[in-house]
């Protein structure tokens, strides 16, 4: 499904991918982690072209994303993704949001859109929300939605990038559950994350990242168990003796 | 003080001096709105054109913006009036310059032709768009840039990201540095009389020069313009709150 072969990207001199390789297959839940400026964030994002990278190939579903000559929009319409900071667009309400792009991009009628994207917003339990705008529901909500917005282009395949970072404490879990349920699903995922405890519940592997390279790259019981690089032990047990 | 002067008969244009001040309001406020329209439709096209991805595409819009706004609104002004119809090929320049029709038979008449209006509405329209699309330019760039990402990763291309996420948000974020734009399109149509136009600063000048009510000419033409930038700013306003986003409090580059 998504195919890293030997990616490398620089910002002028300095190498912040390193000969990246990795694969996540259909239905699979593959968790990138690793200390900050590992360059977790810049691979996932080069997988849907949002940062372009000098050397190596991505293939998904076997379209070349660094191809020039590849359709990017209509490559990224199929591929949800759900960042950090949720970036809704403020000025839509919530029911907008979750129409916009399936009206424009996927040519649905208006009255399908909609349907559509109020029954996941059903699905992560904020269809009273529908009328509201992003700035007046909470973090975690926000996050909800964004997640929804992502699921209503029918992706075949969906990436995080530290979806759960700049929540509070208490609004985490509800938007893990969201992805916990989405794995046990079946989607098949890629998830930049710290939350340790949704790898272990549902990642089937771990690849973790330091200093641009693909350092681990697991199952999740092996990665656990026994992580063999003494850089990957070593943050382990930093994250999780708190 | 001597008010009454303003309703005595004018010796042309077969009004009072006060249809003078209205004569000349209305070529303020046609300058203006015309030259606006220019400013807002030109400068939001160079404003997005610094931010987008295209070398070629920045340096042209950055070009015009630095060669508009360094160059006095005056100089400008005598340049497209006196300057521009003689490096044009000879006939046109002509053509401008004595075949435009006049604007005698409009109403509201006044001695001067629409090549005179002309070169003031481009001259205000296309100085003001230099500075309208720094505006416009800094109201994108104050957005998260995750924006913009997130717009690209649901499938939109460039120019539907502009159209549906960055520019909304961004006219409302510099809605008060352009209602100071606009004010000062109003303001600055006043040079227009160094080129002929009669407007409304143009025909207090000359109110005061055929009665010598100096003081009454030019405070009438004061409280004129205050009245037109009272108007901008109440309507300015209306229309912040009009498209005001529920919820949303104005971020510095985050969340």
């Amino acid at each position: 499904m998504i195919d890293l072969r030997a990616v490398s990207k620089w910002f002028g001199t300095f190498q912040v991918l390193k000969d990246c390789t990795t694969r996540v297959a259909k239905g699979e839940v593959v968790v990138v982690c690793g200390p900050s400026g590992s360059g977790k964030s810049t691979l996932i994002k080069a997988v849907n072209g949002l940062e372009p990278f000098q050397k190596g190939e991505i293939f998904v579903n076997g379209i070349s994303v660094g191809d020039p000559r590849t359709n990017l929009p209509k490559l990224r319409a199929h591929i949800g993704m759900v960042f950090q900071n949720f970036e809704l667009f403020p000025h839509m309400s919530i029911t907008a949001n979750l129409t916009l792009a399936q009206v424009k991009v996927l040519g649905r009628s208006r009255e399908e859109a909609e349907a559509k994207g109020l029954k996941l917003l059903d699905r992560v339990g904020l269809l009273s929300q529908k009328d509201k705008f992003p700035g007046q529901l909470s973090g975690g909500q926000q996050q909800r939605v964004a997640i929804a917005r992502a699921l209503s282009m029918d992706p075949i395949a969906m990436l995080f990038d530290e979806p759960t970072s700049a929540l509070d404490p208490e609004m985490i879990n509800e938007v893990l559950d969201v992805m916990v349920e989405l794995a046990r699903e079946g989607m098949t995922m890629m998830v930049v994350t710290h939350e340790m405890g949704f790898a272990r519940k549902v990642a089937h592997r771990v690849v973790f990242m330091d200093h641009g390279q693909i350092v681990e790259d697991c199952p999740k019981d092996d990665f656990f168990g026994s992580p063999r690089s003494e850089r990957a032990q070593a943050f382990l047990s930093k994250i999780l003796h708190h | 003080m001597d008010w009454k002067v303003l309703l005595e008969q004018a010796p042309s244009g077969g009004m009072t001096y006060l249809g003078w001040l209205a004569s000349g309001l209305f070529w303020t406020l046609a300058v203006s709105a015309c030259a606006w329209v220019i400013a807002f439709a030109v400068g939001s096209v160079v404003g997005v054109a610094r931010t987008v991805p295209l070398a070629a595409a920045r340096l042209a819009a950055t070009a015009y913006v630095e060669l508009f706004r360094n160059i006095p609104l005056l100089v400008q002004m005598f340049l497209w009036y006196f300057v521009m119809p003689e490096v044009i090929p000879k006939d046109w320049g002509d053509w401008l310059k004595q075949d435009m029709p006049n604007l005698l038979t409009l109403p509201f008449a006044a001695q001067f032709s629409l090549w005179e209006f002309t070169a003031a509405v481009l001259c205000l329209g296309l100085y003001t768009a230099s500075r309208v699309a720094e505006q416009v330019r800094s109201g994108i760039q104050s957005l998260p840039r995750g924006q913009t990402s997130a717009g690209l990763a649901i499938g939109l291309t460039l120019p539907q990201v502009y159209r549906h996420v960055t520019l909304p948000m961004a006219y409302r974020i510099i809605i008060p540095p352009m209602t100071s734009e606009f004010l000062t399109i109003f303001k600055n149509s006043s040079t227009a009389l160094t080129i002929g136009v009669l407007e409304l600063t143009a025909q207090s000048r000359q109110i005061s020069e055929y009665t010598f009510k100096t003081f009454e000419a030019f405070t009438a033409a004061t409280l004129i313009y205050i009245a037109i930038t009272m108007t901008v700013i109440f309507a300015m306003r209306a229309l912040e709150k009009r498209v005001a986003v529920p919820g949303y409090i104005a971020q510095g580059g985050g969340h």
